[in-house]
């Protein structure tokens, strides 16, 4: 196939990290409302009624939505097989503990009104929060992480191999700006989940997501400006001393990286990325205003939603953003770093995955907007009685 | 044997994988006959068809949750347990799964809940429309599933690159019309649909049993012993493709399910069974059906088909050649930084299909150019995977698709040509059967993977070069937790099935029931007349 020449090996890595960026952005946007609304369940539903409501808003689409956070995977192994491998190796523990999350969502969903006792629905409670709110903590955890440099080495055979014991694999995880982040991204999700509720439920729950939305959205606030602070000044970046060729071969260890000075220095080099964090703040400033006015019409009612949006699309990209091009630094060996002109998949690889991209997606962005269209409208307790709802 | 990561790994993968396979044929199989009895009910807009639509949707939906759960374990797992070989082969492995999410899942997920929460907000052709979506995005899903194991089993399109030390992508087009694949995909699905349709034939034959929902059952019945007559028909050609797939690419595999130690004069015998001795290299107590093996193998009758103890002398000899690959390859890795001579490459090539070869030394040393005669023995022996499960579990499951087939050629014929009316011990039959596709199911992989061993990937890469490196605690300690929570899982799982079944059907109860009082009014008119 010569076809894939069109493009060349450089502009498909480039394409592939913003795609990279596009699925986490995308799984934060949808699927990250319903961890949000998985944390917020027992606080804005304090009886039967009301969490079904509250699980009823995101009963038809949680499913679809969580399927981002799959391709995501897929396309992590497809576009950049080493940072699939060494990521979720070296996050062994941590990604069990997401999965176990995940795993319980999908049945709590379904199984949770299948039987009336209290008990029965009282312990589905509790795992669809912390199905909600384990992997919101851990995805920043994780970001945080991969900040800070994760502790690993490439043999001569481009073997990963981790230099940390088991038990600092798991614990060596939880250090302070990492849990900072973890909190950044937990608040910043109920934020959403919170600005979705109030957009599909009325009343009592709405007014109390709204109040549970601002307090994040405050957390978020103080959370962001504090971990900038924190990379500021606490924390090393990782950079080429010399510029690697861009179209070389997916090898770590021809081109090494080196530690030294600091993430933010990004901002000097090329200031207008200053234009990702400038919207996560404005975003989540603007959200907490919006979570603050009464309900008064569907402009109000998706105001937060949308600056939730906004946020989490300018809090995602500037991490991704300071850290170009590295993708995943290693603190150990910082010459075993991947980036994104080391660790991607062949040309051929790319171009085909690519089209198949270009094809699909947005096939995938109509068919979901036409299913949020038709099940568009707020969820109330009357639509959990009727029996004809099918409602969880 | 010593339990470590590698032992762990193996255990924790193969059991989360047929774990997962518990609910996956089941979805790929009643996706489709729900849609059908929906489309029934939108041609003839009779009541009945849109409550058994509705109930089998219940059921269809308990499974489809822990279908779902547990494939996500499953896209994760690679990266987790299985570091270098997600890094060796996940330029072409991770196309398909990727593709999978794009094209399958995706559909699949997002129409699943519009057709749950949907019947109120579609016309019913709309909804019609969604379940069909559904079923292509499950089926499709499994499509793309069996193209990335199809790779493994017989991977083509595909080159190892000495410098970024991987195989890589040369053509996409050989990978997604592997012929290995293809007869996968259909074989699996078609294994599915029996699944599904033994399943919807159990319950209602219970039903029937007990006298309860009658007409719902007999027209299930109806449905589902068509359904799974023509996928019970197809497991078994596209098994027998699958066979002939292997005589070509997987002779080992071959020769290990048929336990066959010699190369026989074409054409071979078939052992029906037998006690195979991997120590002594022969099967005690075997009975053989001559031809048999010959024909479905090699589909001629002067093909040979190679025995174990050949390929053995075989696979010594490609280890060999195989430690000049890498003895060549650790040359290019030196001058890497200089930059590499392109002769040095093109050497490479000549002899680098065998370098997996070498690498099956590596449990033995760390470099295989030092390897001693009595270690190039082992190794090659190491070629040979476990002979007797794979041996057994390929006629256990062979055993029961024959089965099967008449179980479900029969209802087929009870419900066209006599009436809808089936005998009590053919009722009693149906519901033992109903476990029976899911042990063929699961022996079916048990077949294919290990029957593929000592490798991930056949020739490519051997397993005990692609797990990660990781503390035996830990993956001891995930192991334990997957086997609680899923067997928790399982058992919540279970409860619900038994318990919506035994409710029956809860949707649109009284339609029905008018409707059914005006249809058997009418038909008794028509036979008064």
């Amino acid at each position: 196939m010569i076809l894939h020449e069109l493009l060349s090996f450089e502009m498909l890595r480039l394409i592939w990290w913003v795609l990279l960026g596009v699925l986490l952005i995308g799984f934060a946007l949808t699927d990250g409302f319903d961890m949000g609304v998985g944390a917020l369940l027992p606080f804005v539903g304090r009886n039967d009624v009301e969490r079904r409501v509250v699980i009823n808003t995101v009963g038809p689409v949680w499913e679809g939505n969580q399927v981002w956070f799959i391709l995501g995977g897929g396309a992590i192994f497809a576009a950049w097989p080493p940072l699939y491998a060494i990521s979720f190796s070296g996050f062994y523990m941590a990604m069990f503990l997401i999965l176990a999350a995940l795993i319980l969502r999908p049945v709590a969903f379904k199984y949770r009104s299948k039987r009336e006792d209290p008990r029965w629905r009282e312990m589905w409670d509790r795992a669809l929060f912390i199905g909600g709110a384990a992997p919101a903590l851990l995805f920043g955890v994780a970001v945080g992480n991969v900040l800070m440099g994760v502790p690993f080495h490439l043999t001569p055979d481009l073997m990963p191999i981790p230099d940390a014991s088991a038990l600092m694999r798991f614990f060596g995880l939880l250090r302070p700006f990492a849990l900072l982040c973890g909190a950044v991204s937990l608040a910043m999700l109920v934020m959403h989940g919170a600005g979705w509720l109030v957009l599909k439920t009325s009343g009592e729950v709405q007014a109390r997501a709204r109040r549970y939305g601002r307090t994040a959205a405050l957390v978020v606030l103080a959370g962001y400006t504090l971990a900038g602070l924190w990379l500021a000044v606490g924390i090393e970046g990782y950079g080429y001393a010399a510029p690697p060729p861009y179209d070389g071969p997916s090898n770590p260890l021809i081109h090494p990286i080196v530690r030294g000075g600091s993430w933010l220095e990004a901002y000097g080099q090329r200031p207008w990325i200053a234009v990702a964090p400038a919207m996560g703040f404005l975003g989540t400033f603007m959200a907490w205003r919006a979570l603050g006015r009464g309900s008064g019409g569907r402009a109000s009612d998706l105001a937060p939603l949308g600056w939730s949006k906004m946020a989490i699309f300018g809090m995602i990209s500037s991490v991704g953003l300071v850290m170009f091009p590295v993708v995943l630094p290693s603190s150990t060996d910082p010459g075993s770093s991947l980036t994104v002109w080391n660790a991607s998949a062949s040309h051929l690889s790319l171009f085909v995955m690519l089209v198949a991209t270009a094809i699909f997606m947005p096939l995938i962005m109509a068919y979901t907007a036409w299913v949020y269209r038709v099940l568009w409208g707020k969820v109330t307790p009357d639509h959990i009685d009727d029996p004809k709802g099918h409602s969880y | 044997m010593e339990i470590g990561v590698l032992e762990l790994s193996r255990l924790q993968f193969a059991s989360t994988a047929l774990f997962h396979f518990l609910f996956v044929p089941l979805t790929l199989g009643l996706s489709i006959i729900i849609a059908i009895m929906e489309t029934v009910y939108v041609m003839t807009g009779r009541p009945i068809w849109r409550q058994m639509t509705k109930f089998w949707g219940t059921l269809f939906g308990i499974n489809f949750a822990l279908g779902v759960a547990t494939g996500i374990t499953m896209e994760f797992q690679f990266g987790m347990n299985w570091a270098y070989y997600s890094h060796y082969v996940g330029d072409i492995f991770g196309a398909p799964l990727a593709l999978e999410g794009l094209m399958a899942f995706f559909m699949e997920a997002t129409f699943v809940g519009l057709w749950f929460f949907g019947w109120d907000r579609l016309s019913a052709r709309a909804h019609m429309i969604v379940a069909w979506l559904v079923a292509i995005g499950t089926n499709f899903s499994a499509l793309w599933i069996l193209i990335a194991n199809g790779w493994m089993q017989y991977p083509v399109g595909a080159e190892f690159n000495p410098v970024t030390m991987r195989m890589e992508l040369v053509s996409f087009a050989e990978v997604i019309f592997n012929p290995v694949a293809q007869a996968k995909f259909v074989h699996t699905v078609s294994a599915g649909y029996v699944t599904a349709a033994m399943f919807v034939l159990g319950v209602s034959a219970w039903y029937l049993l007990k006298g309860r929902h009658v007409e719902l059952a007999r027209r299930s019945i109806a449905v589902a012993s068509a359904f799974g007559l023509a996928g019970a028909l197809s497991v078994v050609v596209l098994g027998d493709e699958s066979g002939y797939d292997a005589g070509l690419n997987q002779k080992m595999k071959l020769a290990a399910i048929e336990a066959m130690w010699e190369t026989e004069p074409a054409p071979a015998s078939f052992t029906v069974v037998g006690l195979p001795d991997r120590e002594a290299r022969q099967t005690h107590y075997a009975i053989h059906l001559p031809w048999v093996m010959g024909l479905i193998g090699t589909r001629s009758l002067t093909e040979e088909i190679r025995g174990v103890n050949d390929l053995e002398a075989e696979a010594a000899e490609r280890i060999r050649s195989g430690i000049g690959a890498y003895d060549l390859l650790m040359r290019i890795q030196d001058s890497r930084a200089t930059g590499v001579d392109p002769a040095l490459v093109e050497e490479f090539h000549e002899v680098g299909d065998d370098l997996g070869y070498a690498l099956l030394l590596k449990r033995y040393l760390d470099d295989p150019r030092q390897a001693s005669e009595a270690q190039i023995m082992q190794a090659a022996s190491d070629t040979i995977p476990p002979v007797w499960p794979v041996f057994w579990s390929f006629r256990i499951m062979v055993g029961i698709g024959l089965t099967l087939i008449v179980a479900t050629g029969y209802f087929f014929w009870r419900a066209s040509f006599r009436q809808m009316q089936f005998p009590r011990w053919s009722l009693r039959l149906a519901v033992a059967l109903m476990p029976a596709p899911w042990i063929a199911a699961e022996l079916g992989w048990i077949v294919a993977e290990v029957g593929r061993q000592p490798w991930t990937v056949d020739g490519v890469l051997p397993t005990a070069l692609s797990v990660s490196h990781l503390g035996v605690g830990e993956v001891a300690l995930t192991l334990l937790g997957f086997c609680l929570f899923y067997t928790a899982l399982l058992v919540v799982e279970v409860m619900l099935m038994l318990k919506y079944i035994r409710k029956g059907p809860q949707d649109d109860v009284e339609e029905t029931e008018e409707w059914m009082a005006d249809h058997r009014a009418r038909l008794s008119a028509e036979v008064v007349r």
